[in-house]
């Protein structure tokens, strides 16, 4: 898959990252090197081998269902750029 | 010619659970914004989920009791888009490999048919914070939204069906059915008013036997009613536009129950690309035969079971039972009123009638009933000894609904005893054939057909004199005694 300008800037958005015009023609170029080597690893035979979920051969721990974690709002409302009466607060968002 | 509908339905359902899925932070709601969400939840670097042992245990119940194959091991994966009420950039859900496979709910349709919906499978997934707009702004008076994020991280169980359903009343029977399980099981408490039970509607028609048309995703309908409406509004507006000679344009449509109106959200153009992949901080989840079978042998009395003994118990109708039997809360009042009452027939016609009529228009759940169980146990108690009369009863529910005390109470302060006394009933009926010369004289020359429409003058001017109080069978029995002499 080759990647252009179009895709940097689709993935950009899709990423909510501010990527200058001028830079997607080098990101392109980046990216593409990068799916060079990914589309190497293609071309491995994994017939009959299962996905990989995790490169850990474990399960997962399991928790009791208990109300252990304290209330931080106190401590975390003052790193926030902006809030009221509790509530974080972001640039409008209508759906 | 005619159209076919097909609908399938995307139900989410909150988890009954004290902590959230990854973190252990409260899940309970009503608490002030934001005191809820810990570092976790606001997914602060360095800190990791733990998985919520008894959300897997619920989902896996849900499983049992569709009869679906449970995942052996499941794997949670990454959802990724951006919105604010989701801190960490992603969904921690699962795709692949899900914990619930597929399985089967059997619905009985009003009309007493029996129909299988197939459940695609089921799978856990963390809910989102709450988005307020409100009158919210910053310093420099931009309108801005607060994000509460008490809720981010409660578990959900996300169910998703085939699309086996072919009109509104199928999906409604269908969501009620979830609704009647989730609750039975004791794996939700199913508070469709504060969204703990959601449903999204996958909606496309065509013409019988072409393959399936355009759908639309209608989100986050929380009530039957709304659900049934939307179902139809959109139904018809598909077959007005393919009638047009328009297309069906793929997109998420929000219902406005309020105005029974719906708009496009979003097309399929601007649909997220939602990049799944396992999410590297949680490892595959297995789960043994032995704590499957644990789980199996503890399931409560499912909604079919509870029907079946309803039937076998009570004698009560197919229908009847499946109507008593659905929702856990409806199904313990009836059976504590019946036991009260010693009259199963009655209590379920009283919870079926009268109740869930007052339910309806005060639009409150049976756990809010201001007539509980005892109450209507004691009223059909009263009807049942002779005490009163059902007419009269209807009076006492209704006392008892205003909160005016136990229909004991009621029937004593109001004076609503029945008339069992035989001698003061005879003086009043005998002052009514002495005050209406006419009527008497009328009836006696009448044969027994119009007789027995004629006796109802009498048994009218009797109601009116003892304000409805007499017993109806000794009135018609004196009534008919003393006129045909």
């Amino acid at each position: 898959m080759a990647i252009d300008s179009k895709v940097v800037a689709q993935v950009a958005h899709l990423a909510c990252l501010q990527v200058d015009d001028n830079e997607t023609a080098a990101l392109s170029e980046r990216l593409n090197d990068i799916l060079a080597m990914v589309d190497q690893l293609q071309q491995a035979n994994v017939d009959g081998v299962a996905p990989l979920a995790h490169p850990l051969d474990v399960s997962q721990p399991l928790r009791d269902d208990q109300v252990t974690e304290p209330d931080v709002r106190e401590r975390v409302m003052p790193i926030a750029p902006a809030t009221e009466e509790g509530c974080f607060l972001v640039p409008r968002v209508i759906e | 010619m005619s159209w076919e509908t097909v609908i399938g339905l995307e139900v989410h359902v909150q988890l009954a659970t004290a902590s959230k899925l990854f973190s252990a932070s409260s899940t309970r709601t009503g608490d002030e914004p934001n005191s809820n969400a810990s570092l976790i939840d606001l997914a602060m670097p360095g800190t990791l989920p733990v998985v919520n042992r008894e959300a897997i245990r619920h989902a896996i119940r849900f499983g049992l009791a569709i009869d679906a194959e449970i995942g052996r091991r499941s794997v949670f994966e990454r959802k990724n888009y951006f919105y604010p009420d989701l801190p960490k950039g992603y969904q921690t859900t699962q795709l692949a490999e899900p914990i619930v496979g597929a399985g089967v709910v059997e619905l009985q349709l009003e009309d007493g048919t029996r129909k299988s919906v197939r459940i695609h499978h089921a799978h856990l997934e963390e809910d989102a914070g709450k988005s307020l707009h409100e009158a919210f702004s910053d310093e420099t008076g931009r309108a801005m939204t607060g994000i509460d994020l008490n809720r981010a991280g409660t578990p959900l169980i996300e169910i998703v069906s085939e699309p086996d359903m072919s009109n509104a009343e199928e999906a409604v029977a269908f969501a009620r059915k979830l609704h009647a399980i989730v609750t039975s099981l004791g794996i939700s408490d199913g508070d469709m008013s504060q969204g703990n039970m959601r449903f999204d509607v996958n909606i496309s028609v065509r013409r019988p036997g072409e393959p399936l048309g355009t759908r639309t995703e209608t989100k986050n309908l929380n009530s039957f009613r709304f659900m049934e409406k939307a179902i139809k509004l959109e139904v018809e507006r598909q077959i007005d536009v393919l009638e047009d000679g328009g297309e069906v344009v793929q997109e998420t449509r929000l219902y406005n129950g309020e105005t029974n109106t719906a708009r496009a959200m979003r097309s399929k153009e601007d649909a997220n690309d939602y990049r799944y992949f396992p999410c590297p901080d949680l490892l595959p989840v297995l789960v043994s035969e032995e704590e499957i079978n644990e789980l199996r042998d503890a399931l409560p009395e499912l909604p079919d079971a509870r029907k079946a003994r309803f039937v076998e118990t009570y004698a009560l109708s197919e229908y009847d039972a499946d109507l008593l039997s659905a929702d856990l809360a409806t199904a313990a009042y009836f059976e504590a009123a019946a036991k009260q009452g010693g009259d199963a027939k009655l209590a379920a016609n009283w919870v079926m009638g009268e109740l869930t009529a007052r339910l309806n228009t005060d639009d409150i759940g049976i756990a809010q009933s201001p007539v509980s169980a005892g109450h209507l146990g004691e009223l059909i108690l009263r009807i049942k000894d002779g005490t009163i009369s059902s007419k009269i009863a209807k009076q006492v529910f209704d006392a008892c609904w205003a909160g005016e005390g136990s229909p004991d109470q009621i029937i004593e302060s109001k004076g609503l005893k029945q008339m069992s006394d035989t001698g003061e009933l005879e003086k009043i009926v005998d002052d009514i054939i002495a005050n209406h010369p006419a009527q008497v004289e009328d009836y006696r020359g009448s044969d027994e057909a119009k007789r027995k429409k004629k006796i109802g003058f009498f048994v009218g001017q009797a109601m009116k004199a003892t304000q409805g109080k007499a017993n109806p069978q000794q009135l018609n029995q004196l009534l008919q005694q003393k006129l045909n002499g």
